[in-house]
């Protein structure tokens, strides 16, 4: 796989490692000041446009680097951009220098050498990133290669209203039975939408006898046979979804409103702590809580990547490397500003540092990470592009 | 001749169909009067001496004032007065500043104070420079409007069916001044109008016009 | 002076300026539709991109709703206008819902959407005020109201939209129409006032307003934020479906996307067609009926119904604004509750900054462009009362093309464009491609009160030595002060709202107060939502109060301007 990166690194119609050396810091950081860095990232929840304001406030304070944040309603839209500059010879100074990436999306940009890179395992703080426990080196299967620096640990929750539904679920089996007894009750973002298919993925991995199959890329022969369950599945569930199937909420923080208002009783949550942070902010009640699967839930990581094209490499990197501070980190980790899950590692932290995490209430909603219990991996991306699709000709058209 | 308004063989036609000829001579003080029923072209006829004939009209001849061919002259350079049925005062300016707008520039701000309340005066409108036009009576502001025209120094006079709006007793009143006044500075004058009275007290030549073709 | 050399070439530069980005965009949808995209390696002729498109299994629902999202929205905002100009023109109730839908014009198509879901969602504020006690609810009933398969909630968000632009346009063609005398004397007749008024004014009406029929048709079959807001998902209509492709990251999606647009403005073409024919079919039919001598027995009742739609419509965007004017200060808001439990500053605060940044950007561009149309179309019709450079008859429907053309047909191949000629994404070029739909607006609505201007006053003006820039900038630029006004703000609130040109071609990097909001929209927040859709509303309507209340303020000693 090495080998492979490094042949198509040599054979890459532009350099893609630039003038800007990452692991000559003093360097980096002199050119960083006065540069403004595009973050193009999703822009659907007011809690995290706080955080990226909060971001650049730090970063403009501690190193001269102005942070714009590009609000995405879809992260494919900051993809597609770079692949059009970069079609039209814009190599130097793209509109964009850090994009909020995961998964399939990463996939594509560093298969197309769209990114900036090696950088992520250059910067200082990796030192203190968990990078042993925590899946930061692979991007649901796809090694990241430096091409991408995490800053979040996500895993599937599902949210409860108490008031409603007082008990948790075991399985995915169990959900679809509560879904028949209840139905209306329960609804998940449309894909493509990332939680979305993420608990297609859920599913998926939950139903099958052995989930190992899904680590290697889907083939024609595997595919049908292995998602056949999940088919059979949704079949049974989209009767008894909120509004038949024939709507779905547009992301994951659409849900909360509608756990408010008693729309919905169960929804599911890529961030252990926002459920506890909603309740906060008076988005959720205050009976709302979460659980997990008892064969555990898909997690992964958040990361930021660079554009081969960004004018602001230095600046990027410089952000980038803030994101994975122990001051960030545990602001994000708070449940009244994230809820997000840390990517460092603690007993890497000095005294003063985890004494930041030590200090944090998580929340009356929010588990504790042995109550998240096992952490199931994601499937190769290859799977959830096709289930994607073939979820919209099933269910996302024909209604 | 030098002074005066000279209209030579000046013919106006439309898409084709001639509409009118006139080829007369106006001298300092007097008065043509053009008559005929509406539709002939008699406001044309003003249109092409004040230079704002429609595209779609054609006319040759030419036209004289004071010794100078005008007919190619752009139109505020003609210094011909033009008073209409209405008076067309400029309603987002006082009294004072319409009369102003027709003032010839120069002198000081007193001077040309002093000259618009002289105007108003004359006209019986003392203290009316501050007042809105709007809040004028019709004969007020036909008397503003004639002032107004007289202060821009034209050498020529054009009326067109200007006292066709007032009421009979104001209406020779009005037009008693407007001839005193044209005959005062020796300007000659055209005037189109249908109204038979109003070429009777103009005093002068009188045209008429033959039935639309 | 070069000014008169310049003139004469205003009208040539802002034909350039409207129709220039629109048929570059056409010929940039063009290329890719058949598969020829050098800059990915794809070299066309192919059919390929096309067979894609019909391939995707929703399709057939995708242009039915197209399709019928236009033709409903339209007749049915249609049919309101007309019938209540024609039960009511002249009577105090019109004057009310006159006066009542004026200022509704101006609000964002994003914001009204916004108010009309937060109204009539299950959860909405029309079921918090009647639950439990009319309907037992004291849980939200599982509805499809909002994005609703069929696209209803959509079209009647179009609907709501679209009758106060009617009614403005419809009142500004009744004063050319001799309507009052017309009616007067069918009445005398024995007519009822609603068929007298349809049949012997309607025709003349409609051939006057049959433009921007038009171009609302063409809108409602393209829209995109309400659509996104609003309309169904399962699949959406085709527009929506078209920006989804020009923004995966696949790039044979893009084609497909291209190939959409096409078939989007097929589509389009196709339904002002069929318009047409139906004009045609209801103009015979109208005029056998006329021939039937019928005197409208049932004209009491059809007038009631059309006061009833039209004064539903304007409260719809009245409580709209309303209901986000109470999320936008709610504290925790559970249901049924009609209220929240608190009222907060703490959303204001929250959102407020980044509201502001928002609004910065939104004033500068709309300032600008506003300016540049207004500047360019008093230049154009100035020209043509100078040098006679007029568009002629069928010239003018040169300026409603930009709106006949769907906005989804040419903004990407623009935006494809533009990056194939390195022109830089960012402000200037939003700016050109918000001055494709501001420039007409602003042409239209100034150029009627330019040109009634007598004339006489520049002939007087000029007899009293004003050149003819005197004329203009002393004499008819001040008389006409209220009509330019409006039309600066005419121009500022179409800005304002334009959400697919500053999202395509801005590349994300111009965030205006309509792209925050309609991003929120995914996200659900409704406190942040409503903070943003005041905002957009409160910047597209003040301009409109400034525009009424300067002249006022400026001729207040001036009677003969007061109402002109």
């Amino acid at each position: 796989m090495k080998h492979l990166a490094v042949l198509a690194a040599l054979l890459a119609p532009v350099p893609v490692l630039a003038d800007i050396d990452p692991a000559n810091w003093d360097a980096v950081t002199a050119e960083a000041e006065g540069q403004t860095v595009f973050w193009n990232a999703w822009g659907g929840s007011t809690t995290t446009n706080d955080f990226i304001a909060w971001v650049g406030d730090r970063v403009m304070e501690d190193y001269g680097v102005t942070l714009e944040h590009v609000k995405l309603t879809d992260t494919a839209d900051a993809v597609t951009r770079v692949l059009s500059e970069k079609q039209a010879g814009e190599d130097d100074d793209g509109a964009i220098d850090m994009i909020w990436i995961n998964g399939a999306n990463f996939a594509a940009m560093k298969e197309a050498d769209l990114l900036f890179g090696p950088y992520a395992e250059q910067l200082p703080n990796w030192a203190i990133v968990d990078s042993e426990g925590k899946s930061v080196q692979t991007d649901f299967t796809v090694p990241t290669e430096g091409f991408e620096s995490p800053w979040a640990m996500a895993q599937v929750v599902f949210v409860h209203d108490t008031a409603d539904m007082p008990d948790r679920l075991g399985s995915m089996q169990a959900l679809l039975e509560w879904s028949a007894a209840n139905p209306g009750r329960f609804s998940y973002p449309q894909p493509p939408d990332f939680l979305g298919t993420t608990f297609l993925k859920q599913v998926l991995v939950d139903i099958l006898p052995d989930a190992s199959v899904l680590a290697a890329p889907a083939t024609d022969e595997t595919y049908d046979e292995v998602t056949a369950p999940l088919w059979a599945y949704l079949d049974e569930l989209t009767p008894n979804l909120w509004r038949e199937g024939k709507a779905y909420p547009a992301t994951g923080t659409a849900m909360f409103p509608l756990i408010a208002d008693g729309e919905l009783d169960l929804s599911i949550s890529f961030s252990p702590g926002a459920a506890s942070t909603a309740i906060a902010n008076n988005e959720l009640p205050p009976t709302v809580r979460t659980f997990v699967l008892d064969k555990g839930t898909i997690g992964n990581a958040s990361f930021v990547a660079i554009p081969y094209n960004s004018g602001s490499k230095a600046g990027a990197m410089v952000v980038a490397n803030f994101l994975m501070s122990a001051e960030a980190q545990a602001r994000a980790q708070d449940p009244a500003i994230l809820g997000y899950g840390t990517v460092l590692n603690m007993d890497a932290l000095s005294e003063d540092d985890r004494a930041l995490f030590d200090a944090l209430d998580l929340g009356v909603a929010t588990l504790s990470p042995a109550e998240l219990g096992t952490v199931q991996a994601e499937p190769h991306p290859s799977w959830m592009v096709r289930i994607a699709d073939d979820w919209m000709t099933r269910y996302g058209v024909a209604q | 001749m030098d002074k005066g308004l000279s209209l030579r063989d000046v013919s106006i036609s439309k898409g084709g169909t001639p509409l009118l000829s006139v080829t007369h001579d106006i001298g300092p003080g007097e008065v043509l009067t053009v008559m005929g029923p509406s539709g002939v072209g008699k406001s044309t006829l003003l249109a092409f001496i004040t230079g704002t004939l429609a595209p779609d009209f054609r006319a040759t001849g030419e036209v004289w004032l004071d010794g100078h061919n005008i007919t190619r002259a752009v139109p505020h350079q003609r210094r011909v007065g033009i008073l209409f049925q209405d008076d067309l005062l400029f309603p987002h300016l006082s009294v004072g500043a319409n009369l102003a707008f027709g003032l010839q520039p120069g002198g000081s701000a007193t001077e040309r104070k002093a000259k618009i309340d002289e105007a108003l005066n004359e006209v019986g409108l003392s203290g009316f420079a501050d007042r809105d036009p709007a809040t004028l009576s019709g004969g007020q502001k036909a008397r503003v409007a004639l002032m107004r025209m007289l202060l821009s120094e034209p050498c020529g006079l054009l009326l067109d069916e200007p006292f066709s709006r007032l009421d009979a007793a104001l209406r020779a009143q009005v037009r008693d001044m407007v001839f005193d006044r044209a005959k005062a500075r020796a300007l000659p004058v055209l005037m189109v109008t249908h109204d038979a009275d109003d070429a009777q007290a103009a005093d002068g030549v009188i045209i008429t016009l033959g039935q639309p073709a | 002076m070069n000014r008169r050399r310049f003139l004469p070439i205003l009208p040539a530069l802002t034909l350039l300026a409207m129709l220039g980005p629109v048929i570059a965009g056409l010929w940039g949808t063009v290329m890719p539709a058949f598969g020829h995209l050098p800059a990915a390696g794809l070299t066309g002729p192919s059919l390929d991109p096309f067979r894609d498109l019909f391939d995707w299994a929703g399709l057939p629902r995708a242009m039915l709703l197209s399709i019928s999202t236009g033709l409903l929205a339209t007749s049915i905002s249609l049919a309101i206008v007309m019938l209540v100009t024609a039960g009511w023109s002249g009577t105090r109730p019109f004057r009310a819902l006159e006066r009542l839908l004026s200022p509704l014009l101006s609000v964002p198509h994003a914001a009204a959407a916004f108010g009309l879901a937060f109204l009539i969602a299950p959860s909405g504020w029309l079921s918090r005020l009647m639950s439990p006690g009319v309907t037992g609810w004291d849980r939200p009933p599982d509805l499809l109201i909002v994005q609703d398969t069929w696209g209803l909630t959509m079209t009647a968000g179009l609907i709501v939209k679209e009758v106060p632009f009617l009614l403005l346009i419809t009142l500004a063609a009744l004063g050319q129409a001799d309507a009052q005398r017309s009616v007067t004397i069918s009445q005398a007749l024995g007519y009822g006032r609603l068929t007298g008024w349809l049949k012997t004014v309607f025709p003349r009406v409609y051939a006057q307003i049959r433009p921007p029929i038009y171009v609302v048709l063409a809108y409602s079959m393209s829209v995109v934020d309400v659509a996104v807001i609003l309309g169904p998902n399962t699949p959406p209509s085709l527009s929506v479906q078209i920006v989804k492709w020009m923004s995966d990251p696949d790039l044979a999606m893009r084609l497909e996307g291209a190939a959409g647009a096409l078939l989007q403005l097929a589509l389009v073409i196709g339904a002002l067609v069929f318009w047409r024919i139906g004009e045609y079919v209801i103009g015979r039919l109208g005029q056998r009926w006329i021939a039937s001598g019928a005197r409208g027995r049932l004209d009491p009742v059809v007038a009631q119904l059309a006061l009833f739609a039209g004064a539903a419509s304007a409260l719809a965007v009245l409580l709209g604004m309303v209901v986000l004017a109470i999320w936008s200060f709610a504290g925790f808001w559970g249901f049924p509750d009609a209220f929240p439990d608190t009222f907060t500053l703490r959303n204001w605060m929250r959102f407020g900054p980044g509201t502001l940044e928002a609004l910065g950007e939104t004033a500068l561009i709309a300032i600008t462009v506003a300016l540049a149309a207004l500047i360019l179309t008093i230049g154009c019709l100035e020209a043509e009362y100078r040098f006679g450079l007029s568009f002629s008859q069928r010239a003018v429907w040169l300026l409603y093309l930009p709106l006949l053309i769907p906005q989804t047909a040419f903004l990407p191949g623009l935006q494809t464009l533009m990056l194939n000629l390195g022109a830089d994404v960012g402000r200037l070029p939003v700016m050109a491609a918000h001055l494709v739909f501001v420039l007409p607006y602003v042409f239209l609505s100034l150029a009627d009160p330019f040109r009634a201007w007598d004339t006489r006053m520049g002939t007087i003006a000029a007899a009293l030595r004003a050149s003819p820039n005197g004329v203009l900038w002393r004499v008819r630029l001040p008389m006409l002060l209220r009509p330019i006004l409006t039309a600066l703000a005419v121009g500022l609130a179409v800005s304002v709202g334009q959400y697919l040109a500053t999202l395509l071609i801005g590349g994300g990097r111009v965030a205006t107060l309509t792209t925050e909001a309609v991003a929120l929209a995914s996200g659900g927040d409704r406190r942040a939502i409503a903070v943003y859709g005041l905002m957009q509303t409160g910047a597209a309507l003040v301009p409109f109060a400034l525009a009424l209340l300067l002249p006022a303020l400026v001729w207040r000693n001036r009677k003969g301007l007061q109402h002109g």
